[in-house]
């Protein structure tokens, strides 16, 4: 059992008019095997929370703090995130050019695991997701995310998830960009990762349609930086029904 | 050089736009000198097509550095292979020792200057080119039979032991629909400047890779100039590492109409070193198609590379379609790269063409994804650019040279101070 807690993270980016702050105290508890759904219109920071708990160097954390199983996150290096166990599938996945899939998958699961995986097993683990995933087995050998396609990209996300096996993943818009076929296969790819490894997970996302695929424990509104309100996966259908403009507006006239 | 034919569009449309040609800068550039030349003479060429190219010496004045093909090149450090003192003086060093792996239906023969087959596919193009040509005594010559097809390498080993200058002549014929592949290893220390002229006959195949992997001291200016048959395919792939300064100049021209040149190249240079390219696809003809890819990585203070990729579409031809790309990476402060594709295309009847260049540091992007995947900086850094370098060697399509020229580069990558 492990928890991710997020108590009052307030993150800023630097722009050419000077610092803006983007997250205005976000707390947040998840636990393992629990789907937390983020949801909120473009601009309201979702990405930013995700970016920041992964590290990224553009976002400055200016105050709060993020646990793992009581370890200070953002005390570490993005590699250590990874290797404590966090995973973000992210919304526009990096080409590495010249670098082949199979040594990327390799060397990062020798480092996120300390040692090198048996050769036999892990090359069986590897064509089993692929195969799971409905991805082609020259996938192996192509460069990572070098000439993907959007949905590609995001199968390759969800297979680096499932062979990681990491405690906690963010998924950030990863249904974006992707057809009903691809979305079904891709949600599998999740709700296999939380079955099997008892994987706890942010989902964030704009739309609920990902939500048909994988249930959410818990659904929160995410509006100018923090979390306006919080529900079950009922909210998530009321956020269909009506939008964000109600929470909108109690914002601006708040 | 005074640009003689640069007054041939005056009869052109009028300029839509001050500056920009319907097809292109190149041709205002042309218009432009043609208005100019009545008045003063156009101190340098400003197409390709108008770079002089002579047996002749004299024909290339003494350098002065100011020359656009010679200005990134230090001339202190040619060691004297462009004759600074005038045409008199030839280079009468003890040239780097040729050998060549035995193959049935490969020739190999050394001649006399005076053998007519030397020369007839190549023209020096620029001093150091035509001071080799002056001054060469014996060549070697390595004739491919037509429809000869081997898998294992012709490999040319070309093994410096002086550093007095010194020229060499190396003339390479393939016959027709003969499919072979060539690899030219130079190892070893020399002051030399060299020729090396591919004929490529009708329909054949050649893959040539040119390894420099000279000793720290040599100093080397290589012309390599291929001519293609009729539908011929030739890659030239360059691997330049060892060496004080290495200034190569590849040069692939079309003989007849629907050939293929694909050129690339991997410079990796360290500290103190000079390494220049120059390459030159010359589309004089009809259906022909070019892919020129270089790519360079530098580290360590005063680490220098120069690519300039000259790609000219001539105005007689239709259906090329042409592409060149070159990326650099600075490993560390210090190094410079300079970078300049010139593509100048003097007709609208093209299928493509096309040129990107960059010079730049690692990519942060790349960095924090391999990161975020758990992998610790100084590897995620070696990943990036073990890859970088990859694209290129493994354009090679041998694979004893893939695998060594792979282990050069990791003992390069492994010296990094990432």
């Amino acid at each position: 059992m492990s928890t991710l807690e997020i108590k009052d993270l307030h993150v800023s980016i630097d722009t050419e008019q000077g610092e803006v702050e983007i997250l205005k105290g976000v707390s947040l508890t998840i636990n393992s095997g629990e789907t937390h759904a983020i949801m909120g219109p473009n601009g309201s920071g979702k990405s930013t929370l995700a970016q920041a708990i992964a590290g990224h160097p553009a976002y400055n954390v200016t105050s709060g703090t993020v646990l793992l199983d009581g370890e200070d996150v953002l005390e570490m290096e993005v590699d250590e995130r990874a290797q404590a166990g966090l995973f973000l599938a992210m919304q526009y996945p990096v080409e590495v050019p010249g670098v082949s899939m199979t040594n990327f998958l390799r060397t990062a699961k020798t480092a996120l695991d300390g040692e090198a995986p048996t050769i036999r097993t892990w090359a069986k683990d590897v064509r089993e997701a692929m195969e799971n995933l409905e991805m082609d087995q020259t996938f192996a050998t192509r460069n990572v995310n070098e000439g993907f396609s959007g949905g590609e990209k995001k199968r390759a996300e969800i297979l680096q998830l499932e062979l990681f096996k990491p405690k906690f993943a963010i998924l950030d818009e990863t249904d974006s960009g992707l057809d009903i076929d691809a979305l079904r296969v891709v949600s599998d790819g999740v709700n296999r990762a939380q079955e099997n490894n008892g994987m706890g997970s942010l989902l964030i996302t704009h739309y609920t349609r990902i939500l048909r695929y994988i249930k959410p424990d818990f659904v929160h509104v995410f509006v100018d930086g923090k979390i306006v309100d919080s529900g079950g996966a009922e909210l998530a259908d009321r956020l269909e029904d009506e939008g964000y403009v109600n929470y909108e507006k109690t914002e601006a006239t708040a | 050089m005074a640009n003689t034919d640069a007054t041939t569009l005056d009869d052109g449309p009028a300029l839509l736009i001050p500056g920009m040609g319907e097809e292109g800068e190149t041709l205002v550039v042309k218009q432009a000198a043609g208005q100019q030349s009545e008045t003063e003479e156009v101190k340098f060429g400003t197409s390709r097509a108008d770079r002089a190219t002579s047996f002749n010496l004299a024909d290339f004045p003494v350098l002065t550095g100011e020359e656009e093909d010679w200005r990134f090149t230090p001339l202190h450090r040619l060691a004297g292979l462009h004759l600074p003192d005038g045409d008199d003086a030839l280079l009468t060093g003890v040239e780097p020792k040729v050998s060549v792996t035995e193959h049935e239906g490969v020739t190999i023969e050394t001649v006399g200057r005076d053998d007519t087959r030397l020369g007839s596919f190549m023209v020096p193009d620029d001093r150091t080119s035509a001071a080799a040509w002056a001054s060469f005594t014996e060549a070697t010559v390595i004739t491919v039979a037509d429809n000869l097809e081997i898998d294992s390498p012709i490999t040319v080993s070309v093994e410096g032991n002086s550093t007095d200058p010194a020229a060499q002549h190396i003339y390479v014929a393939v016959g027709a629909n003969a499919h072979v592949n060539l690899v030219i290893n130079q190892t070893g220390k020399a002051t030399v400047s060299q020729n090396i002229e591919f004929a490529v006959g009708e329909g054949a195949n050649v893959n040539v890779t040119s390894i420099q992997a000279w000793d720290d001291e040599t100093v080397h200016v290589g012309s390599q100039q291929a001519s293609l048959g009729k539908d011929s395919t030739f890659k030239h792939v360059v691997i330049t590492y060892g060496g004080s300064l290495v200034r190569l100049t590849p040069i692939t021209r079309f003989a007849g109409e629907g050939a293929t040149t694909n050129m690339y190249g991997l410079y990796f240079a360290d500290a103190g070193q000079h390494l220049e390219h120059r390459i030159f696809i010359d589309h004089s003809t009809n259906n022909c198609t070019s892919d020129a890819l270089y790519k360079g990585a530098l580290q360590g203070k005063g680490a220098r590379t120069v690519w300039v990729g000259d790609v000219l579409i001539r105005g007689n031809t239709s259906g090329t379609d042409s592409y060149e790309k070159n990326e650099n990476l600075l490993l560390s402060e210090g190094a410079q790269a300079d970078s300049i594709p010139n593509l100048e295309i003097e007709t609208g009847i093209i299928d493509s063409g096309g040129h990107a260049s960059s010079v730049g540091r690692f990519d942060e992007q790349q960095l924090f994804y391999l990161m975020a995947r758990g992998i610790p900086e100084p590897l995620a850094r070696k990943l990036i650019v073990r890859g970088f370098l990859n694209e290129i060697i493994q354009k090679i399509g041998i694979e004893e040279v893939e695998t060594a020229v792979t282990e050069v580069m990791e003992d390069e990558i492994a010296d990094l101070e990432l």
